[in-house]
């Protein structure tokens, strides 16, 4: 079981980053996937948080995710305990931002910086970080491939969104790939 | 429209519904049920469903857009939660005792007060005698095809009663899954509209949603309870006609997983089930002998085969999302009826968790699968799952 915890702001698109993983490897690699938000209501530009559970096999546990595998945050200024809490041995830290890694020590785990707003800023003409996020995912954890990021794009995206997106994921992945 | 979708429970819902081609939907929408109708909506716009889709100002008024709908014969179709399905109370027991098979679906949510939109099923357990079968999820395949299985149930013509299909909220209503579509040749054979035969009938008259007195009211109630009783075999029936349509079934009323055998048995329902079995799949591998009971009908209540699954057992441990203030769990009040019934002998616990969307966790459940094991219960007392005794003076 592969467990993956979004941090987020309402409005920014955690969630949708994770049901697009989840799509991803579930219709798209054979696997199965839960994704869910933190449930409840969203306000605006409060932190949120979204999950996507992942396994080879039907996922049958229904309960809160305790530790996870890797932690995304699509806005640096969540850096903080909720981040860094939770985390199994090992884990990865994927934080969106313009900082270095060296700037968010976290004991034991990979810390993996990209500037997805930047990006995004550059190809959507928005601040729109979820589908860069994963593309950075996919080249620090090879939990899904991007081919199947591209295909939960087109399967779950509005058509008109969906080419500048494929662009900013391939770039995104490729920006991350060779930095490691 | 076959294939594989990943999609929330709520949507799975809602293209079940589609597939059902219900003719008349009336609904009010109320958080975690509102992607239901929601998606429905745009369906009838976008025009991939045909259906007379009534945007009514209440749910009293929705489930009485259902019972004019269901009268005059037509399929029909609400859904509701909570707050929502309080206020339609009167018009469930018009419905069950009309005998108008309407499927509802319910995202099981707290009740006020205090106010709570997360996850517990006071709601709807605690509408076990307004003459509904109750049929419980655990997972968004299960709702998806529960929702076809209670069309076939309704309109048993042995049965003619109305069913309530239960996704425990957020945990159900707003997680994305992979499901499986039907394809909509095979449900149009699955379930076939026909003739209600208590229709409105300008060709044969009769009255319905009628006075009855003293002279006749009991016989009404007679035939009401002989009905839902008999609905039992019907639950078994369509979801073994399930699994030959679509190679899928739940064990009809209720499921077993990992019993034979078993020291300590957890009863339960929803989707907490699912938690429950990798607790019994980790015991099980540790050479603990537990075992899960997984109660998906509440109404007609599984009585004789409830007691069948726990008779072997040391121990059994009812774990359920409401209490019966004063009393206990309303679920273990009916296990322990049916064992008595069945003349069963097996000490029980009752163990009330997930009030309000308070988490169950694995190791929550592997605590009341070690006090089981231990063979110290005390039956006598309800225990509250993972209460923060700190704070309440417990």
């Amino acid at each position: 079981m592969t467990e993956i915890r979004w941090h987020g702001r309402g409005g920014l698109g955690a969630f949708t980053a994770a049901r697009l993983l989840g799509a991803a490897v579930s219709l798209h690699e054979g696997k199965y996937a839960l994704a869910f938000p933190s449930f409840g209501p969203e306000r605006r530009g409060a932190p949120v948080f979204a999950y996507t559970r992942i396994d080879s096999k039907p996922i049958t546990d229904r309960s809160e995710v305790v530790e996870c595998d890797c932690a995304v945050v699509l806005d640096d200024t969540l850096f903080g305990d909720p981040v860094k809490s939770g985390l199994k041995p090992g884990a990865t830290v994927i934080i969106n931002t313009t900082k270095q890694a060296k700037d968010f020590p976290v004991d034991g785990v990979q810390v993996v910086t990209v500037d997805a707003t930047g990006l995004a800023l550059e190809i959507l003409g928005r601040p729109i970080t979820n589908v860069p996020l994963l593309g950075a995912l996919a080249a620090a954890t090879g939990i899904t491939a991007v081919q199947s990021i591209e295909a939960a794009i087109d399967d779950q995206l509005a058509p008109k969104i969906r080419e500048k997106n494929k662009i900013l994921l391939n770039k995104t992945y490729q920006l991350v790939k060779e930095a490691l | 429209m076959s294939g594989k979708l990943f999609v929330s429970g709520d949507e799975a819902v809602a293209l079940a519904v589609r597939q059902a081609k219900p003719h008349v939907i009336a609904a009010y929408p109320i958080t975690p049920q509102t992607i239901v109708v929601e998606r429905l909506s745009d369906f009838v716009e976008d025009g991939s469903l045909e259906s007379q889709y009534l945007y009514v100002e209440s749910e009293h008024s929705a489930m009485c857009a259902c019972l004019g709908a269901s009268a005059i014969g037509a399929r029909a179709f609400t859904a509701t939660s909570s707050q929502g399905l309080l206020y339609m109370v009167e018009g469930l027991h018009y419905a069950s005792g009309s005998r108008f098979p309407i499927v509802m679906m319910n995202a099981n949510r707290s009740l006020a007060a205090p106010w709570s939109i997360y996850n517990d099923q006071r709601d709807s357990l605690s509408e076990l005698e307004c003459g509904w079968i109750q049929l419980y999820a655990e997972n968004a395949q299960e709702a998806y095809d529960t929702i076809l299985q209670a069309y076939r149930i309704a309109e048993d013509p042995a049965v003619m009663l109305p069913v309530m299909v239960n996704l425990d909220g957020f945990v159900l209503t707003h997680t994305y899954e992979l499901i499986q579509m039907a394809e909509q040749e095979k449900v149009d054979a699955y379930i076939p509209y026909r003739n209600f035969c208590n229709k409105l009938d300008l060709e044969k008259p009769k009255a319905t949603c009628i006075t009855a007195g003293p002279p006749y009211n009991m016989e009404f109630r007679y035939q009401q309870h002989q009905a839902t009783l008999r609905a039992a075999e019907t639950i078994r029936a369509a979801d073994r006609e399930f699994n030959e349509h679509f190679g899928r079934s739940y064990g009809g009323l209720l499921e077993t997983y990992r019993c034979e055998d078993a020291d300590a048995v957890l009863v339960t329902l929803g989707s907490v089930a699912g938690t429950a079995r990798c607790v019994v799949d980790a015991y099980r591998e540790a050479g603990k002998k537990v075992g899960l009971l997984k109660i998906r009908c509440m109404r007609p209540f599984p009585a004789e085969e409830t007691a069948a699954a726990l008779k072997g057992a040391k121990a059994v441990g009812v774990l359920e999302k409401d209490v019966s203030f004063g009393f206990e769990g309303v679920v273990h009040t009916n296990v322990n009826s049916a064992l008595k019934e069945w003349n069963v002998t097996v000490p029980t616990a009752n163990y009330v968790g997930g009030l309000g969307g308070r988490s169950i966790s694995k190791a929550d459940i592997a605590g009341i699968f070690d006090g089981l094991l231990s063979g110290s219960l005390n039956a006598s007392e309800t225990a509250f799952v993972n209460l923060r005794r700190d704070i309440c003076g417990a």
